[in-house]
């Protein structure tokens, strides 16, 4: 069985959001960038394919050279190889080509990309995806099984949830129950010494185009000053809930 | 041209969200100076005609067996194949589950300019171009698309509905969906008389100050009163207190109620991110320091078993009264 991470490079959560001054770009300065949280539900829960059920996991990116850290951090935990597509990741559809052009080539089994990224939280790539190559799309997925070549799944609704069964090849947008918090794995000295050797393969981008563009950050308006009301006093509460904020 | 909006029905019911969807696709079309369609699969048990309230004066109800459970690729299908009879070229969806399994898929079959997470309405519709949150709250950019067709995918929430005169007709329609890739829904479980946090008005959340699960019987009183969904920081899940399924945060539910009361909870910044977009924000804490403070419209310091059973009384004092 072959599967496929997709891994988003992405802030650290406690990171402070600036933009350039002209408010064209995201400013990098002093963030420190980790896999993506909800991908590594999906790596965890590859690895433990490979190791119940001999996969072999392949992890992939697309950025530039600042992404090989967090590649090698997936190596690590214990994917097989890694490959970084040299390209910048400009819009969703621009990273869906791409990948769907390794995919193409590497016929996977599985794809495990997680629900959204947090930093542009477009929720778009694993869906976009899966449509280039026409296989089936499961997001907001929070457990899979595989047998064979059958697949069942667990899928959020809203305020739910549902199982799906379906056959590989298909890419899922993974969350939290893929695998649980505590079972996450972190790298051990051992996975970090060998993954300096794990195969990192460079590709260049494929020809793609981008549908959006972007035009001017901003932050959101500060919240203004908070009114603290007594403890003893709740009535108050209740009345500026009614008359100010008008939320009851 | 003209916009063609997917209306999403749970059991054959519509929802504030399927409204609130219609009405950015009327207020959409206008801008566009054409008209909307809405679009809605299996059997339906509400009176279709209260979606004329939110602008929209035809909605066309697709059944048969494609339909009668959810598959993201005969939805995606479906909604092209109405367009194309129809002249479509601009798609809304609610972010809902639903809703972002279906549009990546869309984008890809109509080769549109796929814009999701977006807050408000579009600030102009040639070319399409709109505010959208990024970086889990903590930043706004506008996103432009200038291809023929485009979606739009907004926040369940953001931005509103109002209620106006009018009545749609609903009309069944045929497509055709083609072959699409196979997944099949076994089981769903969806829990029954709650209200589900992305389209909850009002959230009532807890957190460790909680102390234990066995507590949450006030969380669930106050919310009750409120009318309100519940939620939970991430520990709280983590440990089991409360199903993952309440969890709320950036690596939880993104959620933007009108009220949201976060009790107990100490407001790390990974909370804030998922919750930060609340039109009001209420924290109680026993700690006059916690930085939800500093987050929050309306603040208590005090004990969180003393303060929400005065909260629920005052409350139900105050329905009994008005
Ligand atoms: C220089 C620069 C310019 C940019 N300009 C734009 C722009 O003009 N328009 C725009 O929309 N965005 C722009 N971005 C953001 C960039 O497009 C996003 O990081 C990327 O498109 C994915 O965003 P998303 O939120 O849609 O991902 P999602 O669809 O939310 O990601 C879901 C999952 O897909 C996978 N995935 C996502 N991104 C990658 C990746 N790069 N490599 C491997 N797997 C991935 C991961 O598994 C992730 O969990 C820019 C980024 C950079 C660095
Ligand atoms: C990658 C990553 C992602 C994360 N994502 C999320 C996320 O999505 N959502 C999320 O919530 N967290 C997330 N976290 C965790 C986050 O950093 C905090 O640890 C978490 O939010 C704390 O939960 P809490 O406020 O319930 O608990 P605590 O921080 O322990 O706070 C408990 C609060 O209760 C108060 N309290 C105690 N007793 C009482 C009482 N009797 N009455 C009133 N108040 C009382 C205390 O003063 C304290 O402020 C994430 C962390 C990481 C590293």
């Amino acid at each position: 069985m072959k599967v496929l991470v997709c891994i988003s490079h992405v802030p650290d959560t406690t990171s402070k959001i600036n933009f350039t001054s002209d408010n064209k770009e995201f400013d990098k300065a002093g963030v420190q960038f980790v896999i993506n949280p909800y991908d590594e539900f999906g790596l965890t829960r590859a690895i433990w394919l490979q190791e119940k059920q001999g996969a072999t996991v392949t992890v992939l990116n697309v950025g530039r050279a600042e992404t090989e850290p967090t590649l090698r951090k997936a190596l690590a935990i214990g994917a097989n190889d890694a490959i970084r597509i040299d390209a910048d990741p400009t819009d969703g559809y621009f990273v869906a080509q791409q990948i769907a052009a390794v995919a193409k080539e590497n016929n996977y089994d599985l794809i495990i990309a997680g629900r959204e990224s947090i930093d542009y939280n477009g929720g778009q790539v694993p869906g976009m995806l899966a449509a280039m190559l026409n296989i089936p799309f499961i997001n907001a997925c929070m457990g899979l099984e595989i047998e064979g070549d059958k697949a069942s799944l667990i899928r959020e609704i809203d305020g739910g949830k549902e199982k799906i069964s379906a056959s590989l090849p298909l890419v899922v947008g993974g969350q939290k129950g893929l695998v649980e918090e505590k079972d996450l794995k972190i790298p051990n000295m051992r996975g970090i010494m060998s993954a300096r050797t794990k195969p990192l393969a460079v590709r260049p981008a494929v020809d793609a185009d981008h549908k959006t563009s972007v035009g001017s950050f901003e932050k959101p308006a500060p919240k203004s000053a908070v009114k603290m009301i007594d403890a003893d006093n709740v009535e108050e509460l209740v009345s500026l809930l009614h008359n100010e904020a008008k939320v009851i | 041209m003209s916009v063609i909006v997917y209306l999403e029905n749970w059991e054959g019911k519509f929802k504030k969200n399927t409204f609130e969807a219609a009405q950015y696709a009327a207020k959409t079309a206008e801008m566009m100076g054409t008209e909307a369609i809405g679009v809605t699969f299996g059997d339906i048990s509400d009176d279709a005609s209260v979606i004329g309230k939110y602008g929209l004066s035809k909605v066309i109800n697709l059944k048969g067996g494609d339909f009668t459970e959810f598959n993201n690729y005969k939805v995606a299908a479906a909604l092209k194949d109405v367009a194309s009879q129809n002249g479509g070229d601009t798609y809304i969806i609610s972010g809902t589950f639903n809703g972002k399994a279906v549009a990546p898929v869309l984008a890809i079959q109509t080769e549109a300019g796929l814009i999701t997470n977006v807050i408000d309405m579009p600030s102009s519709t040639s070319p399409l171009t709109v505010k959208r949150s990024v970086f889990s709250s903590k930043g706004l950019v506008s996103y432009s698309t200038d291809v023929a067709n485009r979606i739009v995918v907004f926040i369940p929430n953001s931005v509103g509905v109002t209620e106006g005169e009018g009545s749609a007709e609903m009309s069944e329609g045929s497509v055709s969906v083609g072959d699409v890739p196979q997944s099949n829904v076994t089981d769903v479980d969806r829990v029954k008389g709650k209200i589900p946090l992305p389209e909850a008005e009002r959230v009532v959340s807890g957190g460790r100050g909680m102390k234990g699960p066995e507590n949450w019987g006030m969380i669930e009183e106050l919310a009750e009163v409120l009318d309100a969904g519940t939620a939970c920081s991430k520990p709280v899940s983590d440990m089991g207190w409360r199903p993952h399924t309440e969890h709320v945060g950036q690596t939880g539910i993104a959620i933007n109620p009108d009220l949201y009361i976060a009790i107990g909870i100490s407001g790390a910044i990974q909370h804030l991110a998922g919750v930060s977009n609340s039109k009001t924000i209420v924290a109680i804490n026993n700690d006059a320091e916690a930085p939800f403070f500093k987050a929050a419209d309306y603040g208590i310091v005090g004990d969180a078993f003393d303060v929400v059973p005065k909260l629920t009384e005052a409350i139900k004092k105050f329905k009994a009264e008005n």
